[in-house]
């Protein structure tokens, strides 16, 4: 038990803290159809990482941070210039700037020497969800107790900040992310401007994916921006359902895939553990495959009545 | 410094021992295929479909490591491993598109949804694998982020192969993707199967992917198909020329990047390709004449001349003084207007000019209406320039016979 709470519990927490914060940005990047300004996000903050860690000389978290949350917005920025330039979809101005970037953290890393200091490319990509332990903690009393408290790992508490960021995000300003993503038109004509809002938005979405990425990698931030807000958005028409339902998958996800991944194959009769990461990724993927088909109303399985023209009006249906 | 533009000289000219040539070329036709292809994804608005795809290999070679341990005992055959990839990714595009047609998700969502969950599914596997007691696992981490040092002759062959496989399918169906990307319902009317033809397309970007991940690994092996397209994009508006421009700077660039990434360790081959052409990229963006920044922009310096110079002249002809500085400054540079704003001689001569000119685009345009709708430059250029003389001539009967300078309000 106490071998739980000290190894298991902060990994656990993390996971699923990360998870929640990346899934409740998603279910607005996914009506908005920006869902992979989560995976482009993720990819430019490599340079930004090496370059804070370059600059200072020491591994320390907050230049780091800085780094990332900079390269973030820059890229978003140049996105933006590219897209108008050359008249081209966003897509593909996406995809110009995020492998660009991707391959300058990359050739930042392996000239700098700076592989090794726990900051590797593998490490960006998936991680190291297991690394966060606790090891003050001796009992359940521990969990409400503050000074034992005050020894989780650091990542935890900054990513559990964002969290309540993103939440007092979307509580502070829902009505307006609610209509500037379904109608645009209605929400110019009710004075509420949606560039900004969808600036706020990318910046939170990048603050999340910083803060997110350091702990858990790119691969969970990616999932977690997309997965939960999409099963949810199988389930449901209703914004405050589906956040809700998205706030409950991404912790479903972030705990049994932390559960399936240090016990799972043990289960198995193996003796190893296989990239937490990867797992909670992979669970909440499933989650929404299961939402996929076995959805009330828009799950294919009910859905064979409904003629393929009629699903491919994805217009967001408007419903408070 | 010499020694550094030597050593790449030598590179350049291949001259460097066999290895580096044979990267060198290698990567240039991996370029120069994925640069031609990813013209019509990106036409055809799905360039992130290569991400989705390039992310869900992963699983498939894992799972392919895992057979031919099981099976042959030793994983590490790259026909197998590249097999695996090409299986897993394409069942990855099934889903994209089932995704996209059968459920309310749109398609970004799809790509995201695919390539995530493929991707932390591969992820698990090789955690899985490297938990394993087996030989070959640390190659298998190479088709993330790609690696040249072990290209062999064979696997080069295998790009040059493939790579003029698909060019060959691209040239012979050039017109039907052309269709498809600019007007798939007139395809579609045409009874071409516009489903097959997007699957054959998606099929070509796969086996371009899949060859290149070794060489770029995945992340980087979608920038071959999305940045030299866009690159081109600048350049020009048609898809001949747009497919040569592409692949030439895909081909360059991937060239050159292996260039420079072998006349130093530790500059990842994959990485400095990227970065070799985004270089290209950003200058076509800046300096290529039509779609370029720079270009554009002098364009627009120019218009906004002309206009004002224009409407200048004409404020001229119906006697209106002139407040705008730029149109005031235009005109006295011009020798039309003298400082204190009244009109010199050469200024009403050229004003009357315009005024008949506009009075001539005015009557052209209530006679032909749809033709002058279709006109670039409607009224901005003299009409004698524009139309031929016989049209010019007949529109002048429908101008009243009043001297030109009288002609305000009404004509202009």
């Amino acid at each position: 038990m106490i071998e739980f709470l000290q190894l298991d519990f902060p990994s656990i927490l993390l996971g699923t803290l990360a998870a929640l914060s990346c899934g409740l940005l998603g279910n607005f990047l996914v009506l908005r159809k920006q869902a992979l300004m989560g995976d482009t996000i993720s990819h430019v903050v490599l340079p930004g990482i090496v370059a804070g860690f370059l600059l200072t000389g020491v591994s320390a978290t907050w230049p780091m941070m800085l780094g990332a949350m900079i390269a973030a917005l820059f890229a978003v920025a140049m996105i933006e210039v590219i897209r108008r330039a050359g008249r081209i979809e966003t897509g593909a101005a996406m995809g110009v700037i995020f492998t660009t970037m991707f391959a300058a953290g990359v050739v930042m890393l392996e000239q700098s020497g700076a592989r090794g200091v726990h900051l590797d490319v593998e490490h960006a990509l998936y991680g190291n969800l297991e690394s966060a332990i606790w090891l003050d903690a001796f009992g359940i009393s521990d969990l409400w107790n503050p000074a034992a408290l005050a020894t989780l790992p650091e990542a935890i508490w900054r990513i559990l900040g964002v969290t309540v960021l993103v939440i007092l995000f979307i509580l502070a300003f829902y009505k307006e992310l609610m209509i500037t993503s379904f109608d645009v038109a209605h929400a110019d004509s009710l004075g509420i401007s949606s560039s900004k809002f969808g600036i706020a938005l990318v910046f939170m979405t990048a603050l999340a994916a910083v803060a997110a990425f350091a702990a858990v990698g790119s691969i969970l931030v990616i999932a977690m921006f997309i997965c939960p807000a999409a099963t949810a958005r199988m389930l449901t028409d209703r914004l405050s359902t589906q956040l809700w339902i998205s706030a409950f998958v991404s912790i479903i996800s972030g705990i049994l895939g932390y559960l399936l991944a240090a016990f799972g194959l043990g289960w198995l009769g193996y003796d190893n553990s296989v990239s937490a990461a990867g797992m909670i990724a992979l669970v909440a993927g499933l989650l929404q495959v299961f939402a996929m088909i076995f959805a009330p109303r828009y799950g294919m399985l009910f859905n064979r009545a409904t003629s393929t023209d009629q699903l491919e009006d994805d217009t967001p249906r408007m419903t408070p | 410094m010499s020694e550094f533009l030597s050593a790449l000289f030598l590179a350049l000219s291949l001259q460097a021992g066999y290895n580096t040539s044979l990267v060198l070329v290698g990567s240039a036709i991996l370029g120069a295929g994925a640069g031609a292809i990813g013209v019509f994804v990106l036409l055809r608005k799905r360039a992130l479909v290569s991400d989705a795809i390039s992310h869900a290999t992963l699983p498939g070679i894992a799972l392919a490591f895992l057979f031919g341990t099981w099976a042959f005992g030793d994983g590490r055959s790259l026909w197998l491993l590249l097999l695996g990839a090409t299986l897993s990714a394409g069942i990855g595009v099934l889903a994209v598109e089932w995704m996209t047609r059968r459920t309310r998700l749109t398609e970004d969502t799809a790509i995201g949804t695919v390539l995530s969950t493929f991707f932390a599914l591969g992820i698990v596997l090789l955690t899985f694998i490297q938990s394993l007691d087996v030989g070959g696992q640390a190659g298998l981490s190479d088709f993330i982020l790609g690696s040249t040092a072990g290209l062999l002759r064979a696997d080069a062959m295998l790009i040059a192969v493939t790579a003029s496989l698909v060019s060959l399918v691209l040239i012979t169906r050039i017109k039907q993707f052309s269709l498809l990307c600019f007007d798939p319902l007139f395809a579609h009317a045409q009874g071409m199967k516009v489903a097959n033809l997007d699957r054959l397309l998606l099929l070509l970007l796969l086996a371009i992917v899949v060859i290149g991940l070794k060489t770029a690994g995945l992340v980087l092996v979608i920038a071959l198909t999305i940045i030299p397209p866009v690159a081109a994009r600048f350049w020009t508006d048609r898809v001949g020329p747009m497919l040569l421009v592409s692949a030439a700077i895909g081909g360059i660039g991937a060239y050159f990047g292996a260039a420079f990434s072998s006349i130093a360790a530790d500059l990842p081959t994959g990485g400095l390709i990227v970065l070799t052409l985004f270089a290209v990229f950003l200058v076509s963006m800046l300096v290529a004449p039509s779609r370029g920044v720079f270009g554009s922009t002098l364009k627009h310096f120019f218009f906004q001349r002309t206009i004002h110079e224009r409407q200048g002249l004409l404020a001229v002809s119906r006697g209106e003084p002139i407040f705008d500085p730029l149109t005031r400054r235009l005109l006295i540079k011009r020798g039309y207007l003298r400082a204190d704003g009244a009109p010199t001689n050469e200024g009403t001569m050229a004003a009357q000019k315009m005024a008949r000119d506009q009075a001539l685009w005015n009557a052209y345009r209530r006679a032909y209406p749809t033709e002058a709708m279709m006109l670039d430059d409607w009224s901005l250029r003299p009409i004698d320039d524009v139309l031929p003389k016989d049209l010019v001539q007949s529109l002048s009967p429908e101008l009243a016979p009043v001297s030109i300078s009288k002609s305000r309000g009404g004509r202009a």
